[in-house]
């Protein structure tokens, strides 16, 4: 009681943290519920018009799809027309698409992708939307983060069991292994360019010098096959250094008399493993995979710097699209609603790895 | 048999030891290159990367293309800039947020539980997530500057520095780290007679070199590196931190040499620095881990 009395002080508890928390008002909890405001008007960042509230229609523009199967166009006896390319002719889509008031679902969409489909493949099932880049920027991020959550987790916990051992000189590879964190994603994104060029890029040589000459050199970036997996593989390289040190030190919580008891009774290197080290790791992967994740859904720099999003559209990612359209386009209502969408997407996954890995008792 | 495994265990060695080169020079080899290719000539350079060449300084070495990089931008400006704007903000956000740290960690005060929920809820959030609303609310928010009131936040150091001097992550580091100080040196200076503010900066402050060092190192690598924002906010070249002033680089023909000594030049400062403090950096990493 005495103790509490010494340590209350109303007016300058609130004293000493009003300064931060107001900055964090102003610059965090503010926007982020400007964010939901603005995604429901036509907000731009410079207009001579008065803002509307425009209810859901950017949500509406981002997120209507829709699907329409397409008979084959047929001659005067019936038979389908073929093109030279061999192909079977169609009705345009656009002739659904544009003002059309038998098809008012499908009004302004585009193709995103189609199959064969009915008796003798004659049939064209077609998916559209009416923001086809940003279906495939939703695309891309989800197997951006499917990719890399669970590789550059394992392959940090790798590293860490690696690391972790009494060896003369390891504190120099830790050193080296965590060296790419402390550089900008945009310088590493810039020599990875290099490393990746069509034509002199370091990865086509060591490839050919690997298999003496065999290996076709590809254009890694240009490449619409290639492109999203090479950025991957190169935000791996820069950020597993990072986890690598979030596993050690959750290695080193373990306590070594588990191990000494391991060993003790004869546990094998896989048993010691599967019995000692990852049951003690269990708060450290939780940790890791939300932090990974979060991370990995807001993937921007390594974009803007090696792709553009491009080619294709093939590296278009939702950050990459809500910077394009709120401050290349000035478009801040369109910014702000992919945003918010961003913002559920990454709370719901969230919330479901947090209910997953639960502890269940 | 003793002969043996000790043959056994050199042989394990070094299969780790080989093991972990390999890794290491997976890690190091884009550094290499961008430092030796930083000396050559364009046409050297990409010839040279089909060999080990790439890796070596070897050829027509010069430090032309610094030179030459020094010509075609005004780099002295932008690492004044970064400079500033990191240090700036590093110093201020060291201050608030450890003020805010010791107010929730040794402090009674009504509506303390609801203002900390607050601010860890802020750690959930992700930059990317309301950067565009705050763009917007950065090109009207007033200031007050040599000619009266203002309006605008565009294009200026403050843009740069006040959204970032709080952040969650660092008011929790100090939170954490204030707990476990020992209650009774708090409650001694309380009984002397000590004010709060004597409290925070000669009891305190001056017990805390650790979590100020994690904290500054962790502030100075987002602030250093920062690219999104500036690149929003900041058109005008006299405000442009480092990273964004790589766009005098992109040519339709990009010129690589100058380039690679571009990024030498920003990115090596920031490497010694690591190599010296390699331990306090990699700790600071791994506190963000702990309990988390």
């Amino acid at each position: 009681m005495f103790v509490r009395k010494l340590t209350e002080s109303n007016a300058a508890g609130w004293a000493y943290v009003l300064p931060s928390f107001g900055l964090l008002v102003a610059f965090i909890i503010l926007p982020f519920f400007f964010a939901f405001y603005f995604s429901l008007t036509n907000q731009r960042l410079i207009s001579p018009n008065p803002t509307e509230f425009v209810g859901f229609e950017n949500y509406r523009n981002l997120l209507s799809v829709g699907t329409i199967v397409l008979e084959p166009e047929r001659d005067a006896n019936g038979a389908l027309i073929i093109n030279d390319d061999g192909s079977i002719e169609y009705p345009r889509l656009r002739s659904f698409t544009r003002n059309n008031p038998e098809y008012p679902h499908l009004d302004r969409m585009r193709e995103w992708f189609s199959w064969q489909t009915g008796p003798n493949n004659e049939l064209k099932r077609v998916i559209l939307a009416r923001d086809v880049v940003f279906m495939r920027a939703m695309k891309n991020t989800f197997i951006f983060v499917l990719v890399v959550a669970p590789l550059q987790a394992s392959l940090a916990l790798l590293l860490a069991l690696l690391i972790n051992q009494k060896l003369r000189g390891i504190n120099f590879y830790r050193a080296v292994y965590f060296m790419p964190v402390v550089i900008s994603i945009v310088v590493v994104a810039f020599l990875w360019r290099l490393v990746y060029d069509g034509e002199n890029g370091l990865l086509n040589n060591i490839l050919q010098a690997i298999t003496f000459g065999r290996f076709e050199p590809v254009d890694w970036l240009g490449n619409s096959d290639t492109a999203l997996g090479s950025i991957i593989g190169m935000s791996i390289w820069q950020a597993v250094g990072f986890h690598m040190v979030i596993w050690l030190s959750g290695l080193q919580t373990i306590s070594p008399t588990l191990y000494e008891a391991g060993k003790l009774e004869g546990a094998s290197k896989w048993q010691t493993f599967r019995y000692i080290t990852w049951p003690g790791l269990r708060n450290t992967a939780v940790l890791i995979l939300i932090v990974i994740t979060m991370q990995a859904f807001g993937v921007f720099a390594q974009i803007d710097v090696m792709t553009n999003g491009g080619p294709l559209d093939s590296t278009q990612s939702i950050v990459f699209q809500a910077i394009d359209r709120g401050y290349g386009k000035q478009d801040i209502s369109g910014g702000s609603a992919i945003s918010v969408l961003l913002f559920l997407i990454v709370l719901s996954v969230s919330l479901i790895q947090r209910y997953v890995t639960r502890e269940r008792s | 048999m003793a002969a043996v495994s000790y043959r056994g265990d050199k042989l394990r060695i070094a299969v780790q030891y080989l093991v972990l080169t390999m890794i290491a020079v997976i890690f190091i080899f884009p550094l290499v290159f961008m430092l030796m290719s930083s000396l050559k000539p364009d046409q050297q350079l990409l010839t040279d990367s089909g060999s080990m060449r790439a890796f070596l300084p070897v050829g027509d070495i010069s430090l032309d293309n610094y030179r030459n990089a020094f010509r075609r931008a005004p780099i002295g400006l932008f690492v004044f800039n970064s400079v500033f704007v990191t240090t700036a903000t590093v110093m201020l956000s060291l201050f608030f947020c450890s003020l805010a740290g010791f107010s929730i960690a040794l402090m009674n005060w009504r509506g303390k539980s609801f203002i900390l929920a607050a601010i860890l809820a802020t750690l959930t959030v992700p930059f990317e997530t309301f950067a565009v609303p705050l763009l917007l609310m950065s090109s009207k928010l007033p200031w007050i500057g040599a000619s009266g009131l203002e309006f605008g936040w565009l294009n200026s150091y403050r843009v740069q520095i006040i959204p970032w001097i709080a952040d969650g992550l660092t008011i929790f580091l100090f939170v954490q780290y204030f707990r476990d100080l020992p209650k009774d040196l708090i409650e001694a200076s309380r009984v002397e007679g000590a004010t709060w503010w004597q409290i925070y900066y000669k009891v305190v402050m001056p017990l805390s070199g650790p979590v100020i060092a994690t904290a500054a190192i962790l502030k100075f690598l987002v602030m250093y590196n920062q690219y999104l924002w500036p690149l929003m906010v900041v058109q005008e070249e006299q405000y442009r931190p480092v990273l964004v002033g790589l766009q005098y680089f992109f040519q339709l023909n990009l010129a690589w040499g100058e380039v690679m000594a571009y990024l030498s030049l920003i990115t090596v400062p920031v490497l010694v620095f690591y190599l010296f403090l390699q331990r306090a950096f990699i700790a600071s990493i791994a506190s963000t881990g702990v309990k988390g």
